[in-house]
């Protein structure tokens, strides 16, 4: 008898639905209108931006925005999305494989002082990049990777949270008994790992990539003290830059803008199409 | 999984206990050789900067009279740790952070756990479309979203500060209170939707046996959902709240970018601001070293704590 049932869900199914429902699509509406406005936008120009209201359309000029967001300084920022995508897909790559082979070795080998090494690497986790990061700068303006490609590339590679999940990953996606199985059939250590362990843990890779890529992709405090060099600058430490111009000259402002959604773009993309993938690997993540 | 038993149970070959033994040797090699890459890379990137930073902040630079002589470091013991605990600007980065977390947190994973116990309510309908539109925040980069969100905040540009004071409300940017609400609004817009998905997955493992037990019991849906769910995935949650004290103390991109419009947001505004400040505006390497070292350790505390906190909780 659900209509005796006490608690408001019991008692009035049609109206509780609603209430839900209502509570959902209002949340909705909270997490995609501010990119509906970034949209609407970007198809505007200066003066329509500041003097038309921010969810209505006026004269579209998305095509002259874009044309002045690659013409803008000779064109940088064309060069500043190539190097996000170097840093970010290279960077992400590297750090997958360290954490992979860090984390399946704290999951399925035993060596002394294994939980210790492990709680380092959790204690890692909690390190501020505010600490490591000065005296990194000074390290790389020591060795001269300063404001070169390394000195943003190399510091990223090394995650302790990748390793933390990579560890839990293993711990659900590989059964013990494959790796003995293929053990006693021959097989090399780096050869399991590259042939069953990586494709068994597929949800696991795509998702640490895709934390890693957005990760970096967005990265900005590492790029702001070691790159002087706007040649090197990736996307969001180049829109930093303009947004601070954009105070003293409003037209800089749809460059801005624009510049903020084509930035994002690949982001998206690159998480919808993989959505299948990450959203397996985020549930594991939750229930262990 | 027939073949893989069958080679279990042909497993234990009849091996002499010495070469046991060897084998064993022979996993820590591997498992040697596996770790060696993260470790090396953390050793040269986390660890030996620390104890680099350590260093520093026992030292103070001192330009040494005309210019290009380069600096003058001196030992200077504890007095960088000394000059923090007085310094007025850093305590205030402090102040203002806590008084941010107290805003963001709660508010936060509180709409988090609602939005995921009703998507785990069976009445939902669209679940996939809500959960994608509730995570799509969470892949805009920090410094977009405060750029859009700078932009929304703007008068005359804005339609939300339209509405709000078309209500007769004044909205000020200028004032402390709007800033902490400004930065809480922007945290809670990033990352409210990946703790839904964190906090639904966890509920989707929840043992159904336990909820049909609990409903015979006579608790009603939305006590069901509140009591015992919440009370099940105290787990899920209490990582979440550790790791969003751990992001949230380090406020650093979004708060930078909004300084030039929010005139209540100094260059000093949080710890992480204070601290680059010190280092790269003021060259003042030293004290940057002793208040980052200061706030590394204020986290950490923080995050003891909360992890003893929720352990008493799911006990």
């Amino acid at each position: 008898m659900p209509g005796t049932r006490d608690g408001a869900l019991g008692r009035s199914p049609l109206l509780s639905r609603l209430a839900v429902h209502i509570v959902l699509i209002v949340f909705a509406l909270y997490t995609l209108l501010p990119l509906t406005w970034l949209l609407i936008a970007t198809t505007k120009n200066t003066a329509d931006l500041f003097g038309t209201p921010g969810f209505s359309f006026a004269r579209f000029s998305l095509g002259d925005n874009l044309v002045r967001l690659f013409t803008v300084d000779d064109g940088i920022y064309a060069r500043w999305l190539g190097n996000t995508f170097v840093y970010a897909i290279v960077g992400a790559a590297a750090s997958v494989i360290v954490s992979f082979l860090a984390g399946y070795a704290f999951d399925k080998f035993e060596f002394p002082g294994k939980e210790r090494w492990f709680a380092s690497v959790l204690i890692g986790v909690l390190v501020p990049a505010a600490v490591t990061t000065m005296p990194l700068y000074l390290l790389a303006s020591a060795t001269g990777i300063v404001n070169t490609f390394w000195g943003v590339f190399l510091p990223s590679i090394a995650s302790p949270f990748g390793v933390y999940l990579a560890r839990i990953f293993s711990n659900s996606y590989v059964p013990n008994e494959v790796i003995e199985a293929a053990r006693i059939d021959g097989a090399r250590e780096l050869k399991i790992f590259t042939s069953i362990v990586l494709p068994l843990m597929r949800p696991g890779v795509v998702t640490l990539f895709l934390m890693a890529f957005s990760g970096i992709w967005n990265g900005f405090f590492l790029p702001l003290v070691m790159l002087t060099d706007t040649a090197l600058y990736p996307v969001a430490l180049g829109l930093y830059t303009w947004n601070g111009q954009a105070v003293a000259d409003p037209s800089m402002a749809a460059v801005v803008i624009t510049g903020s959604l084509i930035a994002m773009l690949p982001v998206i993309g690159l998480f919808l199409g993989l959505q299948r993938f990450w959203q397996a690997g985020i549930g594991t993540g939750a229930v262990k | 999984m027939s073949a893989t038993s069958q080679h279990g149970r042909l497993a234990p070959p009849p091996t002499a206990p010495g070469n046991r033994g060897r084998g064993r040797k022979r996993i820590v090699g591997v498992a040697a050789a596996f770790l060696a890459p993260f470790f090396v890379l953390f050793l040269i990137f986390t660890i030996v900067p620390l104890i680099y930073a350590f260093g520093l902040s026992f030292f103070s630079e001192k330009s040494s009279g005309l210019g290009f002589e380069g600096k003058e470091r001196n030992f200077v013991g504890l007095d960088n740790f000394v000059r923090a605990f007085q310094d007025d600007k850093f305590l205030a980065s402090f102040g203002n952070v806590f008084v941010y977390c107290l805003v963001y947190i709660p508010t936060m994973i509180l709409i988090a756990l609602i939005l995921a116990l009703l998507l785990d309510s069976l009445v939902v309908r669209a679940r996939g479309f809500f959960r994608l539109a509730f995570y799509v925040p969470n892949i805009v980069p920090g410094l977009i979203a405060a750029i859009i969100w700078l932009y929304l905040y703007t008068p005359g540009i804005s339609p939300l500060v339209q509405a709000f004071e078309s209500t007769g409300g004044k909205w000020d940017l200028t004032s402390q209170l709007s800033a902490v609400f400004s930065l809480a609004n922007l945290a809670i817009w990033l990352h409210t939707g990946y703790n839904v998905v964190l906090f639904y997955a966890a509920l989707q493992a929840v043992p159904r046996e336990v909820l049909e037990a609990a409903t015979i019991d006579g608790a009603g849906a939305v006590r069901t959902a509140f009591a015992i769910k919440a009370r099940l995935i105290s787990g899920a949650i209490g990582v979440a709240v550790l790791f969003t004290i751990v992001g949230a103390m380090q406020l650093f991109a979004e708060p930078l970018l909004l300084t030039s419009r929010a005139t209540a947001i100094s260059s000093t505004y949080t710890p992480n601001m204070f601290i680059y400040q010190a280092a790269f505006e003021r060259n003042d390497i030293g004290y940057s070293a002793a208040t980052a070292f200061i706030f590394a350790t204020v986290i950490g505390v923080l995050s003891w704590a909360a992890t003893r906190f929720t352990r008493k909780a799911q006990a």
